[in-house]
């Protein structure tokens, strides 16, 4: 009976022992591959981004001499303070004096060649300094669509000849867009700007968050911790998670029969905009904190009741802390898809032209994902840089929120 | 099949008494009519082999199966005289009265210092910061965990060793100073060191509270207890001296768990 081999030393079992390594090894290749092929795409497309939108933060500006001297302008200290400026400005025949300088610098239809609303950059910069008004001062501004797209080499030919001149005469050059951070959208690439995109995304967040994160988190301490286990809360619970998978384009029809239903005058407003938006993330945030809450031992809870803890008590000194690196996951989650929709506030008219930053929460303004897809549908081609300058910007706003939102989370998962 | 109830036991006044009590959980009952006076003076074991339904009964006493939704308890049960299933008892301060404590160590992930502090804060026992210095230092003290943290009190009570954990959950009960205390196995998750303290520990509380302690080890049993009552499917079958239990049991079944036919 000696000769019996023991089951494991059998060449049948090596064999399969040698196939189960295999299968181990393929394993393993197959998803480092998962993981190498999506690097590479993410560093391609960042890549890509990053050097067209270096170009988008800049612009093509021409070099123009204003001898205020002779100009006649006057700047009263005491009206350049105020908002006024640009109007009594503009009324002194600011805009003429600029296109009459602009001629002298540039030649023949030299007007033409810089943007119709230049004069505002010379405009603020007297009212910044008033001073400007007594002297001789040379101007960088926006070069008009048609030299900044000869000057990149393509429209028309004479365009592209006149672009080269100026450049070789150190008259047009591109200098980084100070100015694309305060300004919004306008029909001239070279004047757009972000801040107004940027402005409503931000305040529009400010609703989202207010709204969803306290309605959220108490629903999901509610639904956890007091709600009787039946079928209406079933129901609910069934109604939540369908809530949370609803295409975000039925939110904005939503928001539209609802919301501008019930406030008619805020339409393209982030009031609206960011209540729709809460809609949306709020059963993600609510999915979100019941898991962060579920995953609190019941000891913990235990142990706060037998020392003579109410519900409440129990609730807000113990789960609430325990759950919240949990529930704030799940609200950077919502945050951050809401922060990149744009679906939903097509339908409520945020999908709108909006030439100044919104002052307000109730002011007509735009976000940042929908700049971004009303620029790339811009027939000028200075729209593209701009485009892929605004995605960058929307990235980097993104990468702060999340930084942010990591940063608390950690500092609450130390404290406990 | 009626409770063996030894008759040579002192008529001291009961702490708390339960009369007739069922625990259902469902349609399931747990705990069959059972009747039992808990004393003062002494420490009260309740011994059974697993699923008895010893930790359940001891659950209803400060009314932690409330938490449990499906379960419902018959009979009554009084502390000092006072119905605690009656709704015009409050809850809250049952379990400021009646502490407890659980087989798995479970301080708040918390400092130590909060984790003591925390009962009388929510209760309001102690005026201004020396005052609760004190009370966290007397129930550390009583715990016999002051010596080892008093250095570190603003440590994580879950950074300490399993049994300091147990001691420090016994702290905790201790410090808003409760009339009776329950343990449920509270040395099952420990080792035997650590399992010596707590028994130490049992040993020096007796008498300043009333002490129910459920447990798996007959040997512990014996050890800490006075009184006895051994529990077999959802009945209370035997309740005595525990040196009676242990050496002249009545019941045939007490007989067999003691000298480990079951369990």
């Amino acid at each position: 009976m000696s000769e019996q081999i023991a089951p494991t030393r059998t060449p049948v079992f090596e064999a399969r022992l040698k196939k189960r390594y295999a299968a181990e090894k393929r394993f393993r290749t197959m998803g480092l591959g998962a993981i190498v092929f999506s690097i590479t795409v993410l560093l391609y497309l960042l890549g890509t981004m990053t050097l067209n939108g270096i170009g988008g933060f800049q612009r093509a500006e021409v070099a123009v001499p204003i001898d205020f001297t002779q100009a006649g302008i006057s700047a009263d200290p005491a009206v350049m303070d105020s908002s006024g400026a640009m109007q009594s400005l503009e009324d002194q025949g600011l805009p003429q004096v600029v296109q009459y300088f602009a001629d002298e610098a540039l030649g023949e239809e030299g007007a033409a060649q810089i943007g119709g609303q230049a004069w505002r950059d010379v405009a603020a910069a007297i009212a910044a300094d008033p001073g400007i008004v007594e002297r001789q001062e040379t101007f960088w501004l926006p070069a008009s669509a048609n030299l900044a797209s000869g000057y990149e080499g393509e429209g028309s030919q004479e365009m592209q000849a006149l672009a080269a001149s100026l450049a070789a005469e150190g008259k047009l050059e591109k200098n980084f867009d100070v100015g694309f951070f305060s300004r919004a959208d306008a029909t001239n690439p070279q004047q757009v700007g972000i801040w107004g995109a940027l402005k409503g995304s931000i305040l529009t967040m400010i609703v989202t968050l207010a709204l969803a994160f306290p309605i959220g988190v108490l629903a999901a301490l509610y639904l956890e911790e007091y709600a009787p286990k039946n079928k209406w809360t079933d129901v609910i619970e069934l109604s939540i998670n369908n809530l949370a998978a609803v295409p975000s384009i039925i939110f904005g029809l939503l928001g539209l029969a609802v919301f501008l239903t019930v406030f008619p005058n805020f339409r393209s407003a982030p009031l609206i905009g960011g209540m729709t938006l809460a809609l949306m993330t709020m059963p993600v945030i609510v999915i979100a904190g019941r898991n962060a809450i579920k995953a609190v031992p019941p000891s913990i809870r235990d142990g706060a009741l037998a020392v003579g803890a109410s519900p409440v008590q129990v609730v807000f000194h113990h789960v609430l802390p325990l759950a919240l690196p949990g529930i704030l996951t799940g609200t950077i989650i919502g945050m951050a898809r809401a922060l990149g929709e744009t679906a939903p506030l097509l339908m409520i008219g945020m999908r709108a032209f909006v030439a100044s930053p919104p002052d307000d929460f109730t002011s007509p303004a735009t976000v940042l994902p929908m700049q971004i897809f009303l620029w790339s549908d811009e027939i000028d081609r200075g729209f593209v840089e701009r485009t892929s300058a605004a995605i960058i910007v929307l990235l980097l706003f993104l990468l702060v929120m999340n930084g942010l939102a990591i940063y608390l989370r950690n500092k609450f998962e130390k404290k406990w | 099949m009626v409770t063996v109830v030894h008759e040579n036991l002192e008529s001291t006044e009961a702490k708390m008494s339960a009369r007739d009590v069922s625990v259902f959980y469902g349609d399931k009952k747990a705990i069959d009519n059972v009747s039992i006076d808990i004393p003062t003076e002494y420490v009260t074991a309740f011994i059974g082999p697993s699923g008895c339904g010893k930790s359940t009964f001891l659950r209803s006493l400060n009314r932690m199966n409330d938490t449990i939704p499906s379960a419902r308890v018959e009979g009554e049960i009084t502390l000092d005289g006072e119905d605690i299933y009656s709704p015009k008892l409050d809850v809250v301060q049952l379990r400021a009265r009646v502490g407890m404590v659980f087989q798995k160590p479970n301080p708040f992930p918390k400092s130590i210092y909060e984790n003591v502090a925390y009962g009388p804060k929510i209760h309001g026992f102690a005026e201004g910061k020396d005052e609760l210095d004190a009370i966290v230092e007397k129930s550390l003290r009583r715990a016999g965990l002051w010596e080892e943290v008093k250095e570190r009190l603003q440590d994580s009570g879950t950074a300490l060793s399993g049994g300091q954990q147990q001691r420090l959950c016994i702290a905790r009960a201790i410090a808003v100073d409760p009339e009776v205390i329950l343990m449920d196995e509270p040395c099952s998750a420990l080792d035997p060191i650590a399992t010596a303290k707590i028994e130490e520990l049992i040993d020096e509380l007796n008498g300043r509270y009333a002490i129910v302690i459920v447990t798996h080890s007959m040997q512990q049993a014996a050890r800490v207890s006075q009184r006895t009552a051994f529990f077999h499917l959802g009945k209370m079958v035997e309740y005595g001296r525990t040196s009676d239990i242990f050496t002249n049991p009545i019941e045939q079944r007490t007989q067999d768990y003691i000298t480990g036919r079951y369990g």
